[in-house]
């Protein structure tokens, strides 16, 4: 399968390197749907120039990227383009990886469950093969590559392509097992924007299976390796922070970066929840709702880890979508990460109920995104909430399919439990609903 | 190349701050056409001069070549460079524009004025500018018109609620055109109110003089001036079938989603069809290893090739006019118009090359993805279209989505293939032609509504080049690729 990786990875790399040299690279790293005020590539320019002035980066509220970031780009910004199609790549490749061998994972536990006859004589049809299997991860990294919203992301040198491609390796760690780079690529994930410690619980999930730990309150084993874990990903965190205070030998980037994320101070439209909603919030309350929009996002992680404690893989994907959707600055370079995902779940086409309407908003709303920019911004002749609904729209059309993909994968594993064709008590056909 | 000069005059308020600021323009047509407006500009700024209650400034300007020198004023005002154009820099700025009127007078004596409100891509100025013009026309007494038509009282009847619809008519035709028809149309792109005021003289008895029109600008002028903020509060999107009556977007909107319904339903129906077609295939491109679907790669040509055709047909006509004109007995507009029609009618014979290419043939399946591909590609494309250039969308609509809806590779060849190139965006705009022509009470014949055509088309690719147009792009670039790609489906083998 190294063949058409390496052709994937040509034409990719292809597209972004003409996309660089058109007169669409000036166009785009403008766009508010694709560059946000953490990661635009303007931003990390200034704070470049200002650390070669010899004042802080922070000063200014100009730069929320973390100082590993800036210190990085010091030593390659001339070769920025060539980073950044590199960490796409790098992504590419490590969930190719990761789905691989995930893949194995899976197959291995079904054929451990048919030899101890486990499933239902009717769900056979149910069963994944190897072939249809085959070109999954070539399928994945495609879905990534190929995705005009990762292509985007790129062109507009947005640093989310750097934070995917730590996420990446991250899922790739722990798909391997290896629990120490795991925690150290989660610690640096986290690092960079805060969210990704929700990703804490479907790690040590896997990990925990991985090694045949059962997930007993009860057992010492199971704590055991969760204080393992923990100190590892905390240590790697504490070791991470302490570097960065020692590159710029100050505390700032503590309020400009997790400070900033966290309380949301700069109101620039983009394709998230947040900006019109604490536009037009009285000062009054709006502690009150900055923490209810911020515990939305760490709220999912304890139900979902308790309903998918058998499925982490799935979690983990949930958990990024979940991130993806309700972080404070989301971009579509975000998005591209869950989708990448997509393929992997392709066996759970036949349970999924509302693609089609999911994939017609989706596709309209990202064509109308620019359309509604251009009449409020330019034209004058529209306003703010057009490109709010817009947003809010684009939105319930990730979370319809979110939740779509939860339903489709808890309904197989009922079936594969209880059988494809369900009776009620009297014989007669049975439908499953979702309660 | 065009070089020109404007020439501009900015009367300061004499105690406000020089924030805000007001414009009266004068197109310098060649020949006769406006030769007694910059005679009233000038008169008019002698009389403003005297007056100590002006709060913003007034710019008097006088501009050369028309709308080339209105957009470089512009463009050199709000120093921006949109179109490429060489400007040199201004040497005194007013502050931010609030409004703009330019005036295009012929005759010193007129019978009316008509109000020109349609911009640049449709963009229409706030209704309250023109609601303004019209009351302060009644007051003085001048009659207006709108569109070259007189409203009429009896709108109640047959024949004045026909006269109305041919009104809003010719508004719709004008706004869909896309091109700005007064100087006006390039200032509304900054968020500037603008319109233009015409002198008609006609054969009625009863002449207004030049110094009725003076003082009717001097009112204008005055109301403009006591505004405390930029109209805003009026629709932005309107039709008008006279000038006491106008119908916003919330009446004429519905009519057209009904239209992109009928996609969207059409859409559902083949998907339900399908029953497991791939999912998501607007996200994964290019051809990859694909062994389990089959489709994918049959289904992504005609796409493709599409596309490329609508690309030639946007760039090739410009890049081979030299060629064009070195080999060929032909002036330059018809090279570049000859070229854009031949790439057209080649895109015709397409379907039968691209099958060559292909090997093995399109299933039943093939053609239902390819449907539903494109059945949602018109209709994103037509919303788009409609919520920034309303009439375009709708005439669009109106032609490309019968077709769309009811062919199928089992309908009968000859004569669908007959309807879709009577009803394709080419020969859509050749009825657009004709019928603009016969809603102004010129009739043309065959022959001169075909030269009126070619000129059109090498209009609206100049109008492109030089302000921005984006009629010429969309129609290369998006729907006839759209058009081409249900050629395909019809074509099926």
């Amino acid at each position: 399968m190294a063949a058409p990786l390496t052709l994937l990875l040509v034409v990719a790399v292809t597209i972004r390197a003409v996309l660089f040299r058109s007169s669409l690279a000036e166009l785009i790293p403008e766009r508010v749907e694709v560059v946000s005020p953490l990661n635009a590539w303007k931003r990390v320019v200034e704070g470049l120039a200002l650390l070669d002035l010899g004042v802080s980066p922070y000063a200014g509220d100009v730069f929320h990227e973390t100082p590993l970031i800036i210190y990085f780009f010091h030593f390659v910004i001339d070769y920025a383009e060539i980073v950044f199609m590199m960490a796409d790549a790098l992504t590419a490749v490590a969930l190719y990886l990761a789905v691989k061998d995930y893949n194995k994972t899976v197959f291995r536990k079904q054929k451990y469950a048919l030899e101890a006859e486990r499933y239902p004589l009717d769900c056979l049809e149910l069963i994944r093969t190897p072939k249809e299997m085959y070109y999954i991860p070539l399928k994945v990294a495609m879905f990534y590559l190929l995705n005009p919203f990762t292509i985007l992301s790129c062109v507009a040198k947005s640093t989310c392509g750097l934070n995917n491609a730590v996420i990446a390796l991250f899922i790739l760690c722990t798909v391997k097992g290896s629990s120490l780079m795991s925690a150290i690529f989660l610690a640096l994930a986290t690092y960079q924007s805060i969210y990704p410690l929700t990703l804490f619980a479907p790690a040590l999930l896997y990990l925990l299976q991985r090694l045949y730990i059962p997930v007993n309150w009860q057992r010492s084993s199971f704590w055991l390796f969760t204080t393992q874990y923990a100190f590892m990903y905390l240590g790697s965190l504490c070791v991470m922070v302490c570097l960065s205070f020692f590159l710029l030998s100050s505390w700032d980037f503590l309020s400009s970066v997790y400070g900033f994320i966290l309380s949301v101070p700069d109101l620039t439209p983009n394709i998230g929840l947040f900006w019109y909603f604490f536009a037009e919030m009285f000062e009054h309350f709006r502690l009150f709702f900055i923490c209810v929009f911020q515990i939305n996002v760490f709220f999912y992680t304890i139900p979902l880890s308790i309903k998918l404690k058998e499925h982490p893989v799935f979690l983990i994907f949930m958990q990024i979508a979940i991130i993806s959707i309700f972080k404070s600055y989301p971009t579509v370079g975000d998005i591209a990460l869950y989708m990448a995902f997509l393929p992997a779940w392709n066996h759970l086409y036949r349970f999924l109920r509302n693609i089609f309407l999911v994939s017609v908003v989706l596709l309209a709303c990202s064509a109308l995104f620019p359309v509604l920019w251009h009449l409020w911004i330019y034209a004058g002749s529209a306003n703010s909430n057009f490109y709010y609904a817009i947003t809010l729209l684009f939105n319930v059309a990730q979370i319809l399919l979110v939740s779509d993909y939860f339903y489709a994968y808890l309904r197989r594993e009922h079936h594969l439990t209880h059988g494809l064709y369900l009776k009620r008590k009297d014989g007669s056909e049975a439908t499953l609903v979702l309660k | 190349m065009v070089r020109g000069t404007n020439v501009y005059g900015i009367l300061r308020a004499p105690r406000a701050p020089r924030t805000e600021a007001l414009v009266l323009s004068a197109p310098c047509s060649e020949g006769n056409n406006n030769n007694q407006a910059v005679g009233l500009l000038l008169g008019l700024a002698q009389y403003f001069r005297s007056q100590i209650h002006w709060a913003k400034d007034i710019i008097f300007l006088v501009n050369e070549h028309d709308l080339i020198g209105m957009q470089a004023w512009l463009e050199g005002y709000h120093h921006t460079n949109t179109t490429g154009g060489d400007w040199s820099p201004l040497q005194g700025r007013g502050g931010s524009i609030q409004a703009a009127l330019s005036l295009e007078l012929s005759s010193d004596v007129i019978t009316s004025l008509d109000l020109v409100l349609e911009g640049l891509n449709g963009q229409l100025p706030n209704l309250d500018l023109a609601n303004l013009f019209y009351a302060f026309c009644q007051k003085i007494g001048v009659l207006c018109t709108i569109q070259g038509k007189l409203q009429r009282n009896d709108w109640d009847t047959t024949s004045g609620y026909s006269h109305a619809a041919q009104t809003m008519m010719l508004m719709v035709l004008k706004q869909a055109s896309g091109r700005p028809w007064g100087d006006h149309g390039l200032f509304l792109r900054y968020h500037i109110e603008a319109a233009s005021i015409r002198g008609i003289n006609s054969f009625r008895q009863y002449k207004t003089d030049t110094t009725t029109i003076g003082r009717l600008l001097e009112g204008m002028y005055r109301k403009l001036n006591n505004l405390l903020e930029r109209l805003h509060q009026s629709y932005f999107f309107y039709l008008m079938p006279s000038l006491s009556r106008f119908v916003s977007i919330g009446y004429y909107m519905p009519a057209f989603g009904l239209l992109a319904v009928i996609l969207l339903l059409r859409a559902l129906d083949l998907w339900v069809q399908l029953g497991a077609s791939p999912p998501g295939t607007e996200d994964g491109v290019a051809g990859g290893v694909q062994p389990s679907s089959p489709g994918v790669l049959s289904i992504l040509t005609p796409v493709v090739i599409s596309h490329m055709t609508g690309v030639a047909l946007y760039t090739l006509p410009i890049l081979s006019q030299e060629m064009a004109v070195q080999h060929f007995p032909v002036s330059e507009t018809e090279a570049v118009v000859l070229t854009a029609i031949a790439i057209y009618t080649a895109g015709l014979a397409l379907p039968h090359n691209t099958h060559r290419l292909l090997q093995g043939e399109g299933t039943e399946e093939g053609w239902r993805v390819l449907k539903l591909v494109a059945l949602l590609y018109l209709a994103v494309l037509l919303g788009c279209t409609a919520l920034i250039n309303f009439s375009l969308g709708f005439i669009l609509a109106l032609s490309l989505v019968p077709i769309a809806a009811f062919i199928t590779p089992h309908t009968p060849k000859a004569l669908s293939a007959a309807i879709m190139v009577l009803l394709s965006p080419g020969c859509t705009l050749l009825y657009c032609v004709f019928l603009f022509q016969e809603l102004q009470e010129t009739p043309v014949s065959l022959q001169d509504g075909w030269m009126l055509f070619l000129s059109v088309i090498s209009q609206g690719i100049l109008d492109h080049a030089l302000y921005g147009s984006l009629v010429y792009p969309l129609l290369a670039l998006l729907i006839y690729p759209c058009w081409l790609l249900l050629w395909n489906i019809l074509f099926w083998k």
